[in-house]
């Protein structure tokens, strides 16, 4: 699988991250050495096989009551925040 | 004997026997750190403050008569584990200045078991590499020869244990993160089964693959912080709910009459072949021990790399998202809109590989590809698991060594990433099949230690390290420590 700008582009505009041009050839040959690489999975024969869900068996999702275990914390995780103000974080307008 | 040459058992003894206290000890790591870390850039944090005053509580409980084998026993934590009111850098710029808020499970469970926190060590960038070289806080050098990795992505922890600037450390290992650093770097790595260490507080690479464990100087060592640190937590969804059997305990369990499984394709034209040589010695040692070797074969195990290479990255493409510039983490200068605020914090926060990494995780779960490769990736995951379920209902645990070659001179794969993706062949099936596996040091080859892989079954911990227990008091490869850090 041979991937073009275009689709490195593309790829980089779903995943949200800013690719610069510098950096768009050095990507569009790694990924598409990578691609290549995992296409041998297709040499493995898995008609009946059942993908893997969980590497335990008979594991089961846990559920616990919708009860609050946590108390509130805002303040201090916000001190981690690039942007807040009065409680909100701070993003540029959305809506003109 | 110097403090230092100490394991974390004999240190946490000599404390007990009141031969020194952990502020001794604590003095002395926290000097050896100051005086070697320039060189091995092994430690991101250093916490003299937090580990002093750990020591005194140590102190306190040996002389209340409540010290445990680990009470006052110096510890250094991957970056990855969240430390209430320390910096956690994950090894990348994204987290430069993120103090969490809160201690990993991990964390807070060494502490109550008493140990010692010396710092935070370096890793690669959100554990995603084999060499460490791709930390935002620079590579890490090997103690054994500084132009050489300490292997990755717990190469700081690896790092600063061979070096003796901790006694013992905890790692992570997604697809050999703690086994491949503790081969390159003479140590005892253990990595539990799948569920059986807490993953609150580890931030997330590829969460069906993620597990703690510890890069130790024994196999004694290693089942006494994995006791530790193992058990059921329901602040974690995947943690398993059953009793931690004393791992320490059942250390010298009789291995004669095992059965152990040698995985043919573990010893194909990938391995080096004086690290070859220095497994079939240990294997020996095995047989001198009474234990039965049996050849046995894998079939779909040669096709684990490209598996992980498609399941990780697509995991890790969505446990990254989180990393968006808004609630923590970097946020690039002046976003012109939030589309900008995202694509330029993520663009300049996520170093080269985990950017690749994203990537190939968003190609692969994209529509109209998610059949072709995370679909496949999965069944073929399931061949993989099913070929171990056969393996083991033949043989007690399998063999083989961890790494292909000896450490690698910096620099010399970072160009091709699959060139650096290979080095995990023979470590990344345990975390496929979510199986305990340890590493433990069989040899040097010109001068450079390589490693003995040991996989269990699902939660035999026990077995695994009563395997490498056994070995261990026939050789003395794990007591050697490099020249220049003695």
């Amino acid at each position: 699988m041979t991937l073009t700008r275009r689709d490195v582009e593309n790829i980089a505009h779903l995943a949200r991250l800013r690719i610069t041009e510098e950096e768009l050839p050095v990507y569009v040959g790694s990924l598409s050495r990578i691609l290549e690489f995992i296409e041998q999975l297709g040499s493995a024969s898995t008609g009946e096989v059942e993908p893997m869900a969980h590497p335990l068996e008979d594991q089961v999702q846990r559920l616990r009551a919708d009860e609050p275990t946590e108390t509130d914390h805002r303040d201090r995780y916000q001190q981690n925040a690039p942007a807040v103000e009065a409680g909100l974080y701070i993003v540029p307008k959305v809506i003109e | 004997m110097s403090l230092h040459l100490k394991t974390a058992a004999e240190l946490g003894r000599g404390i007990r026997a009141g031969e020194y206290s952990s502020g001794e000890l604590t003095r002395h790591f926290l000097d050896r750190i100051g005086r070697g870390n320039e060189r091995l850039n092994a430690f991101i944090t250093v916490t003299p403050e937090r580990a002093l005053e750990d020591a005194r509580r140590a102190d306190a409980t040996v002389a209340a008569g409540r010290g445990g084998a680990l009470t006052g026993v110096p510890i250094a934590h991957k970056d990855i584990f969240c430390t209430d009111g320390i910096l956690t850098t994950c090894g990348s710029k994204m987290l430069a200045n993120f103090v969490s808020p809160y201690d990993a499970t991990v964390v807070e469970r060494l502490a109550a078991a008493g140990t010692v926190m010396l710092g935070k060590t370096n890793m690669d960038e959100f554990a995603m590499g084999s060499s460490n070289e791709t930390s935002f806080y620079g590579p890490v050098r090997n103690p054994w020869d500084e132009t050489r990795v300490p292997g990755g992505s717990s190469g700081g922890s690896a790092a600063a244990v061979a070096a003796r600037l901790a006694p013992v450390a905890t790692g992570t290992d997604t697809g050999g993160s703690i086994r491949q650093p503790a081969a390159l770097t003479g140590l005892t790595g253990i990595k539990p089964t799948y569920g059986r260490v807490s993953r609150y507080g580890m931030i997330a690479f590829a969460s069906s693959l993620d597990q703690g464990g510890v890069l130790a100087q024994s196999a004694e060592d290693a089942a006494l912080v994995l006791e530790a640190m193992s058990g059921f937590d329901p602040r974690d969804s995947t943690s398993v709910d059953t009793p931690v059997p004393g791992y320490a305990g059942a250390l010298d369990r009789p291995v004669k009459g095992l059965r152990i499984g040698i995985i043919r394709e573990f010893f194909g034209d990938g391995l080096d072949p004086a690290t070859g040589d220095a497994v079939q010695v240990a294997l020996d040692i095995f047989r001198d021990l009474g234990i039965e070797l049996v050849e046995l074969s894998l079939p779909a195990l040669p096709l684990s790399v490209p598996t992980y290479y498609v399941v990780a990255p697509a995991e890790c493409s969505s446990n990254l998202s989180r990393f968006d510039g808004v609630r923590f983490g970097y946020r690039c200068d002046d976003p012109k809109d939030l589309l900008d605020l995202y694509t330029r914090s993520r663009g300049e926060g996520f170093g080269a590989e985990v950017k690749r990494r994203i990537m190939t995780g968003t190609y692969v779960l994209s529509a109209g590809y998610y059949d072709a490769y995370y679909l496949k990736a999965q069944k073929v995951r399931s061949l993989i698991n099913e070929d171990f379920r056969r393996a083991f209902a033949e043989v007690d645990v399998l063999v083989g060594p961890t790494s292909p070659t000896p450490a690698f001179r910096l620099g010399a794969k970072v160009d091709d990433p699959v060139t650096m993706y290979l080095n995990d062949i023979y470590t990344i099936g345990a975390n496929l099949a979510g199986l305990p596996a340890l590493s433990a040091p069989c040899g040097l080859v010109e001068g450079l230690p390589v490693g003995l892989q040991v996989i269990g079954p699902h939660f035999a911990e026990s077995r695994v390290l009563a395997v490498a227990h056994a070995y261990q008091r026939e050789t003395d490869w794990h007591r050697r420590v490099p020249r220049a850090w003695a």
